[in-house]
Order: C-alpha cells, then sequence, then structure tokens
C-alpha cells in the first residue's frame, strides 16, 4: 500500500552515493544535462515574474528576455485595486493554519491510540485508516455539501477545515510509524512516575514526533493553499475567497472576460504563488523528507 | 475479550482513536453510502429525493458528455502518466549518478514547480499556450516550427494539457530519486566487475530495487489523473464564455461531475458519477494490491512488526 521506507523519516538514507568524481567529463554531461532540465522548469516562472511587472501590450514581447522591459511595477498597485488581493491572503493564511493544525494534532492523538495500545478491534480499524487512503474525494462530494447545508454552514469557511478535527489517514498512518519507532520504554518508564495517558501523548509523543509533525502541517498546509474545489463549492461571498479561489474569480473577468487585463492576472497569480514559495524555502527540509520517506505526491 | 474491554487502558485506547472513528463515519463511510443511495434517486435539492432505480446508471452509459469525459480523462491519463514518469526516472537516475551538493540544490529546483498552485499553474499555461503569442509557439518557431493552437483547437488542447502535466514532474522525480539512493551501491559494483553493461546493471539490478516505489508513482499518479480538476477548470470552465469556446474537448470526469452537481443541482446523477469513479479507482487499488503484494518487497513492513 505504501512506501514507507523508514519507520522515522528523520534521516536522509545515508547509504554511499554513487561517484561518478573519477570520470570528469561524463559528470559534466550529467550537470549539464540537469542544467538544461532546470531551465526548462524554472523559466516559466521567470517569464510569469517578468510578463507581470510589463505594460499590457508588451506582456507576449520578448519572451526569452528574463527581465522585464519596459518595466511596470505599477501593476502591482493596480491589482490591489482591482481585487481583494490580501484579504485573500489573509484568509488564505487563517484557513491553511487553523486547517494544518486541525489536522495535525488530531491525526497524532488517534496515531497514539494506534501506536501505543492494544485493544479489541485494533487492526480493523487500521485497516479502515489504510483503506481510506485512496478514496477519491470525489466520490464523498456531494454527501458532505449535503451535510453542511443541512447545518446551514454552506456559505462559510467551516468546511473548508472541519473535517481536518478528526484526523487523516495518510498522516495518522506516517505519525503511527512515527511512534513505532520509540522505544516503549520511554512510556513505561513515565507510566512508573505517574504519568497519565494524556500526560505521554502530550508530554512524550507529541515532542519526540516533532519532525513528523511538521512534514504533516506542512504537506496540509500546502494542500489547503491549493485547494480549489472546496471554495468553489462552498463559498459564495468574494471577501471569504482563499487565494485560488480568488485568482480563478481574477481569470474570469480579466482573462475569459470581455475585460482583458493581463497583467492584472498575471500578478495575482504572483501573489498567489510567491507566499507558499517562501514557506516552501523555510521548510525545505520537511517538505522534501516528506516526500521521499512517505511517497506523497505533491 | 470481556475483561480487556473492562481495563481503563483499554478505554483510554478507545478515546485516542474516538475522533477517527468519528470522522471516519461522518466523513467516509456515511458519506459514501448516502451517495450510493442517492445514486438511485433524482435529487435537486429543494424537492425531496425521488427514487428512479437504475435510471442515472441508465443515463450515464447513454450520456454523450459522459462518454467525451471519460475518452478525455483515458487519453489524459495514458498520455500523462507513462510521460511524466519516463521522464522523471530519467532525471533521479542522473541525479544520482552526481555527487554532493549540486544533487540537493537539483532536486529542490525539480520540486518548485509543484510548490505553485493549481490555479496558477492553469493561468501560467493559458499565456505560455497560447496559439498565437505564446512562450511555446514562439520557442517552436525558433526552430521554424508553427505550434498548434493549444488553447483553442479541440484536437491539441489535450495535448496542451497533458505539456502542463509534465511541468509537475518534481514530486515523483524526488520518490525515485530517494528509492535509489537506498539501492546498495555492492550490488552494482560487483555486477560491473562482472562485467555487466550499463543497461544490465539497470535492468537486473536498480529496476528491480526501486521496483516499489516505481510501482507506488504509477499507481498514484494514474488516480490523481483520473481526478483532474484545478487545473483544467481554471483554463477552460466556470466563466460562460471560455465554456462556449472550449465546448467538450477539455471536459474531464470530475469536472463533469462538479457541473452536474453544482451547478445543475443534479445531485442524485452526480452520485452515480461518483460511484462508477470510485469503483474504476477501487479496482485500480486492488489491483496494485493484488499485483504489489507479488512484486515488491517492502522494507516497512518487516521492520515495524
Amino acid at each position: 500500500m505504501t512506501t514507507l521506507q523508514q519507520a522515522p523519516p528523520a534521516a536522509e538514507p545515508a547509504a554511499p552515493v554513487p561517484d561518478d568524481a573519477g570520470r570528469p567529463t561524463r559528470r559534466i554531461f550529467f550537470l549539464i544535462v540537469l542544467a538544461v532540465a532546470s531551465a526548462i522548469l524554472i523559466y516559466p516562472f521567470v517569464w510569469l515574474v517578468s510578463a507581470s511587472l510589463k505594460p499590457r501590450d508588451r506582456t507576449f514581447s520578448d519572451p526569452f528576455l528574463p527581465w522585464p522591459s519596459p518595466f511596470q511595477p505599477e501593476n502591482y498597485i493596480s491589482v490591489w485595486d482591482a481585487a481583494p488581493m490580501l484579504t485573500w491572503l489573509v484568509n488564505t493564511l487563517i484557513v491553511g493554519v487553523v486547517a494544518a493544525l486541525a489536522v495535525t494534532l488530531s491525526s497524532a492523538f488517534v496515531a497514539f491510540g494506534f501506536a501505543y495500545f492494544r485493544f479489541p478491534g485494533r487492526g480493523l480499524l487500521f485497516a479502515s485508516v489504510l483503506g481510506t487512503m485512496m478514496l477519491p474525494g470525489a466520490v464523498t462530494l456531494v454527501p458532505t455539501y449535503l451535510i453542511w447545508n443541512s447545518v446551514g454552514l454552506t456559505g462559510t469557511q467551516v468546511p473548508l477545515w472541519a473535517a481536518n478535527l478528526f484526523g487523516s489517514a495518510f498522516y495518522i498512518f506516517l505519525l503511527r510509524q512515527f511512534l513505532l519507532g520509540v522505544p516503549r520504554y520511554v512510556f513505561e518508564a513515565a507510566r512508573v512516575d505517574g504519568a497519565s495517558y494524556l500526560d505521554l501523548f502530550w508530554r512524550i509523543a507529541l515532542p519526540l514526533s516533532r519532525p513528523a509533525l511538521i512534514i504533516a502541517f506542512v504537506f496540509e498546509l500546502k494542500a489547503s493553499w491549493f485547494d480549489l474545489m472546496k471554495p468553489l463549492i462552498y463559498l459564495q461571498d468574494p471577501a471569504l475567497y482563499t487565494l485560488p479561489r480568488g485568482l480563478k474569480a481574477v481569470v474570469d473577468q480579466f482573462y475569459q472576460g470581455g475585460d482583458p487585463k493581463w497583467e492584472i492576472v498575471l500578478a495575482a497569480s504572483v501573489i498567489t504563488t510567491l507566499p507558499l514559495i517562501a514557506i516552501f524555502f523555510l521548510g525545505q527540509r520537511y517538505f522534501l523528507q516528506g516526500i521521499a520517506t512517505t511517497g506523497q505526491r505533491g | 475479550m470481556k475483561a480487556a474491554l473492562s481495563r481503563p487502558e483499554t478505554r483510554w485506547a478507545y478515546v485516542f482513536v474516538l475522533p477517527w472513528v468519528v470522522g471516519l463515519l461522518l466523513f467516509q463511510l456515511g458519506p459514501m453510502i448516502a451517495s450510493l443511495v442517492l445514486s438511485f434517486t433524482d435529487y435537486d435539492l429543494i424537492s425531496p429525493p425521488r427514487f428512479t432505480g437504475l435510471d442515472n446508471y441508465a443515463t450515464m452509459a447513454q450520456d454523450p458528455k459522459v462518454i467525451r469525459a471519460i475518452g478525455n480523462t483515458l487519453f489524459y491519463t495514458v498520455l500523462h502518466v507513462p510521460l511524466s514518469i519516463g521522464l522523471a526516472l530519467g532525471l533521479a537516475l542522473i541525479l544520482n549518478r552526481i555527487t554532493g551538493r549540486a544533487a540537493g540544490v537539483f532536486r529542490t529546483i525539480f520540486y518548485l514547480p509543484s510548490m505553485t498552485p493549481h490555479v496558477a499553474v492553469g493561468v501560467l499555461f493559458l499565456f505560455l499556450l497560447n496559439g498565437q503569442v505564446g512562450m511555446v509557439n514562439q520557442f517552436l518557431a525558433l526552430f521554424g516550427v508553427q505550434g498548434p493552437q493549444w488553447t483553442s483547437d479541440p484536437d491539441w488542447m489535450l495535448a496542451g494539457i497533458v505539456l502542463m502535466s509534465l511541468w509537475n514532474l518534481g514530486s515523483t522525480t524526488i520518490i525515485l530519486f530517494a528509492a535509489l539512493r537506498n539501492v546498495p551501491r555492492e550490488l552494482s559494483e560487483a555486477a560491473m566487475i562482472d562485467g555487466a553493461s550499463t543497461w544490465q546493471r539497470f535492468r537486473s539490478i536498480t529496476l528491480p530495487m526501486i521496483g516499489g516505489a516505481l510501482f507506488f508513482v504509477v499507481i498514484v499518479n494514474t488516480i490523481a489523473s483520473l481526478q483532474m480538476f484545478d487545473q483544467v477548470y481554471t483554463m477552460y470552465f466556470g466563466n460562460t464564455q471560455a465554456q462556449n469556446s472550449s465546448g467538450d474537448a477539455a471536459l474531464f470526469y470530475v469536472i463533469y461531475l462538479f457541473q452536474q452537481a453544482f451547478q445543475y443541482l443534479h445531485m442524485g446523477y452526480a452520485s452515480a458519477l461518483a460511484w462508477v469513479l470510485f469503483l474504476v479507482i477501487a479496482i485500480i487499488t486492488v489491483i496494485q494490491v493484488k499485483v504489489g503484494n507479488r512484486l515488491v518487497y517492502y522494507e516497512a513492513e518487516e521492520r515495524s512488526r
């Protein structure tokens, strides 16, 4: 089902790395191939940022010139006037942090239950965790909407994060694997000293699983930042939009609509993307480890 | 059993797993059963659901849009999965041959596109793939090639979407690279001493050793491709003008499901669409478990027991 290759995803594989240092020409050839691939993958970003800083009638001109000419940074002033970007950015941050905190804590709580205790029904319940991991979100789309509709919470941001309070299969699995790597005597010693089960979770399991918690947090923050479907379904009021939903509205108005303002669309795209790239560089280690050790798709 | 249930330790165990059980019933199992039931009804949110038996499934089989959406989705999946994994494997193999800091830097660069929100990816490629003035066609023009109308010619729109999807091969590359680094180097060296060629070493040592990871990315990429929504919806749907001009050339299965549910409020029909998708994905997962257990050696299972 999964390719969890190391129980605690703490360390990079320490295996010796194949080395072609003895054959410098081959190494140079490999480096050139990788550099070309990098250039192809990076250049769309360069174009995006550059085009967002140009006047509208020059958007498509000189596509291979990496810097904007002529330079028109005023686009970034117009975009705040054309759309409530700041509101959307704040909404995205709040929803993202709440969603990520909720799923991280609840998943850790459940994972501790699976990792520490033996109880009747554990195998079956854990099978249900594994079983829902591949469950396509589309199957539950309609009934989930009906649930939120019946309690009058459509049109609010609650459906964007509330389901996260109950843990998520993937993170439960990740954290359980991590906690299984903690020697049992660590917990038993605390029990002898009179710690309650909640103490074990809060004071031992949580601090010890910090790397896995951060992986769960950054992945969920990213997932929430990417989410288009739920905001499309649940949000009507533009004041509640998150950035992806807002950017979709900007595209509909200024690219597809009868009012072409490409520079606005491009600047809004940059504003939607850059904070996440910044978060990526801060938490790079955890993103890359998370993917490498768990096989989670980005 | 009874003794175990009455122990305080057991009661605490249930306290810890309770959130999962509630969430499972409320947001997974409950909705799944509800959508199965709804799929046999006609329900528009306003009047109560009306039981219609298998009508929705019969309609599906004759709905030209369903057939078009399935065709488009499969076409995309069949192109995207092998192309993206092939390219990612190539990059991972090369990454694995260089040493030191460079590999880490390239790995980061390859992952960057995967940090771009899907809506922004869709927007970016609307510009890049523009038939008249987009960068892709201007690049092709440098070689005297007249590029197609990627975003408006119905024969080329899916190809454009596949091209866009190849930009996001970073996480697949990282998974395969991590798997490659776990291949013991002695094996390859021993084979080299025995005179095995590069291809023989790849075929008989590397490929079997990374089989698990390779298998995993094939399955996960396939399931994700079958559920493609964000980028394509951003590019061609939601706005009536764009929707009319694109016709059904970019209609993907989940986009059609979404339209049926939330634009036309055909909740029963959308549920039927959802269940068919679920069955297809379930079958793929079963095949994965069956074939995977036979082919693949999982280190984790050995360790966690």
